[in-house]
């Protein structure tokens, strides 16, 4: 008996299961388990022109970034004349953290953009490492290289789920129902492949950029809880901030390297 | 079994027995490979993969389909083995024994896709490591039977002084079996390194908070190790002491009471390296050759201590 044909058997033997699969197959993730509410439940607000902007820095030494062996993967293998660096930790001499997804914690809603937030595995690497997105707002998963990937969304308070793009140029879309920061993704075929997404309720977020800076714009006046968070060193001290319109208020955080 | 002397010994039966033990030894390695690799969802799909019945194998998709694929040839193995046991074999229990085995790896085989398809809850993840050590010691249960000094068994006159070490072997392997359910559940639910230092606990003898997940992993490598420690050396010890001439029962007691040893030592190098792949995944299989020695033992001595001649 062939391979084929026994599938073929144990597909039969397990039409039962039909019914059992998860919830993978759905493109909206309509169903969290708990957690906080979701932007579509509450009222959107109306964007403001106060901003808050800052820099996230990492006190002590870094860790020495592992260097990434594609060997497991000839197709990712080839797409790297040199080496790729894990980018979990990323700071420069100075300290200056990139990767920090920044957010106002008790900002009011706002409606989820229709434009969808891109993640591309290209290359083998997932990019951006860290993004944001509103709960509800799609989120569009491209494989853009030549080989399979599965797509392994870890969630906790929204429904993860675990999907195939093994050809290149498949693209899937998911939607978030709930607020959850973070969100890890991860791919099983290639085990140095990560990424974290921080959903929110709003549009006030930002990730650090290599110079550790960040900006959250269009704010409207109020008192805000801003808060940092990093896949390795976890949530930042709260800040409380107070904004006008038209203000510009800086905040910083700091993280100490473990 | 009971009429041993009427039955006819089929050397090809035996032999088709002991390539399916062989496979089915390796498909716990594969097994043990798939999780130790966090490969496990690397296929997200099944019964296919990525759409197909063979993917490029890269990265964790040649842990998870090469586990496919040495499954799908178990199962092979074993509904072949269950057609020759049927047709050759004149016991009935042991016609019923290779067919149950045929059940229990198309059941197998099933849990194995819905723990894929669920995305690893933990209960059903122990279900499939928990029954693939269950239809390893059926095959091992099959390939004993069959053998020529099973079915060829004269009745000995092994005294009755120490009858009670068939109970001590059952039990033992009871506990045997009961530790890898444990450590199964310890892995499947994140708790292998809950408690980071060894031998102490968090600095202490008992860890300072008792979490589900530290008691869990304390009652694996602390209370449960010493348990099966002490009782397989000790089972080992006395029928390697009374018995050194019964090959039968010696070289079963002696694989299972010095592997037991060196199984400790691999649980304590899983902590002190953080779950390396190696040491993690040898770990499992050292525990299915206890099992699978000291299920020997039990049915060995079952049978020696039943046909002899007691004085």
């Amino acid at each position: 008996m062939d391979m084929r044909k026994y599938y073929a058997l144990m597909l039969v033997a397990t039409l039962a299961l039909a019914g059992c699969g998860s919830k993978d197959d759905d493109d909206e993730l309509t169903e969290g388990k708990g957690g906080s509410s979701t932007a579509a439940s509450a009222p959107a607000a109306a964007l403001g022109t106060a901003s808050i902007a800052g820099k996230v820095t990492l006190t002590g030494k870094a860790p020495n970034a592992a260097k990434i062996a594609f060997d497991a993967d000839p197709v990712c293998k080839s797409q790297h004349t040199g080496t790729a660096n894990d980018e979990t930790v990323i700071a420069d001499a100075k300290g200056n953290l990139a990767n920090v997804f920044v957010y106002v914690k008790d900002g009011p809603n706002t409606a989820a953009p229709s434009t969808p937030v891109v993640l591309t595995q290209h290359g083998c690497l997932y990019s951006p490492h860290v993004f944001g997105l509103q709960a509800n707002q799609p989120l569009q998963i491209v494989n853009e290289d030549g080989t399979m990937h599965n797509v392994h969304c870890m969630a906790t308070i929204n429904d993860g789920f675990n999907v195939a793009q093994p050809t290149q140029g498949m693209k899937t879309d998911k939607k978030f129902s709930k607020a959850e920061v973070l969100v890890k993704f991860k791919c099983d075929v290639h085990s140095w492949m990560h990424c974290f997404a921080g959903v929110v309720n709003n549009s006030f977020f930002s990730v650090s950029g290599t110079d550790g800076g960040f900006k959250i714009s269009q704010l409207p006046a109020g008192s805000y809880t801003v808060v940092a968070v990093h896949e390795s060193y976890g949530e930042s001290q709260p800040q409380k901030v107070d904004v006008k319109d038209g203000e510009a208020k800086s905040v910083n955080f700091t993280f100490a390297a473990k | 079994m009971n009429d041993l002397n009427k039955t006819i010994y089929h050397v090809r039966l035996h032999r088709f027995a002991l390539v399916t033990a062989g496979c089915t030894f390796l498909l716990l390695l594969a097994g043990a490979l798939v999780t130790s690799t966090g490969s496990s969802l690397a296929v997200p799909d099944w019964p296919l993969s990525f759409g197909k019945f063979f993917p490029q194998m890269t990265g964790g998709v040649l842990f998870e389909h090469g586990h496919r694929m040495v499954a799908g040839t178990v199962a092979i193995l074993t509904l072949g083995l269950a057609i020759t046991t049927q047709k050759l074999e004149q016991r009935p229990c042991v016609k019923k024994l290779a067919w149950t085995a045929l059940g229990v790896v198309i059941l197998q085989a099933v849990l194995g896709g819905v723990t894929v398809l669920l995305h690893l809850p933990t209960q059903v993840s122990v279900a499939h490591a928990g029954l693939a050590q269950i239809f390893f010691c059926l095959i091992v249960t099959l390939s004993l039977v069959t053998s020529k000094n099973w079915i060829g068994e004269t009745p000995r006159r092994l005294t009755d002084r120490h009858s009670s070490l068939r109970r001590w072997a059952l039990w033992t392997t009871f506990l045997v079996y009961i530790q890898i359910v444990v450590g199964a559940v310890a892995r499947h639910s994140g708790a292998g390194l809950a408690i980071p230092d060894f031998p102490l606990s968090f600095g202490s003898i008992f860890p300072p908070e008792w979490t589900p997940l530290v008691l869990l992993q304390f009652a694996h490598t602390r209370a449960g190790a010493s348990a099966v420690l002490l009782l397989v050396t000790h089972t080992a010890f006395r029928f390697c002491f009374h018995y050194p001439e019964e090959k039968g029962l010696f070289w079963p007691a002696a694989t299972a009471g010095l592997m037991v040893w060196l199984q400790c030592f691999l649980g304590i190098l899983i902590i002190f390296t953080q779950k390396a792949i190696v040491p993690t995944s040898v770990h499992l299989i050292f525990g299915a050759v206890i099992l699978a020695a000291m299920l020997v033992l039990t049915l060995k001595s079952s049978q020696l201590f039943r046909t002899g001649t007691q004085v």
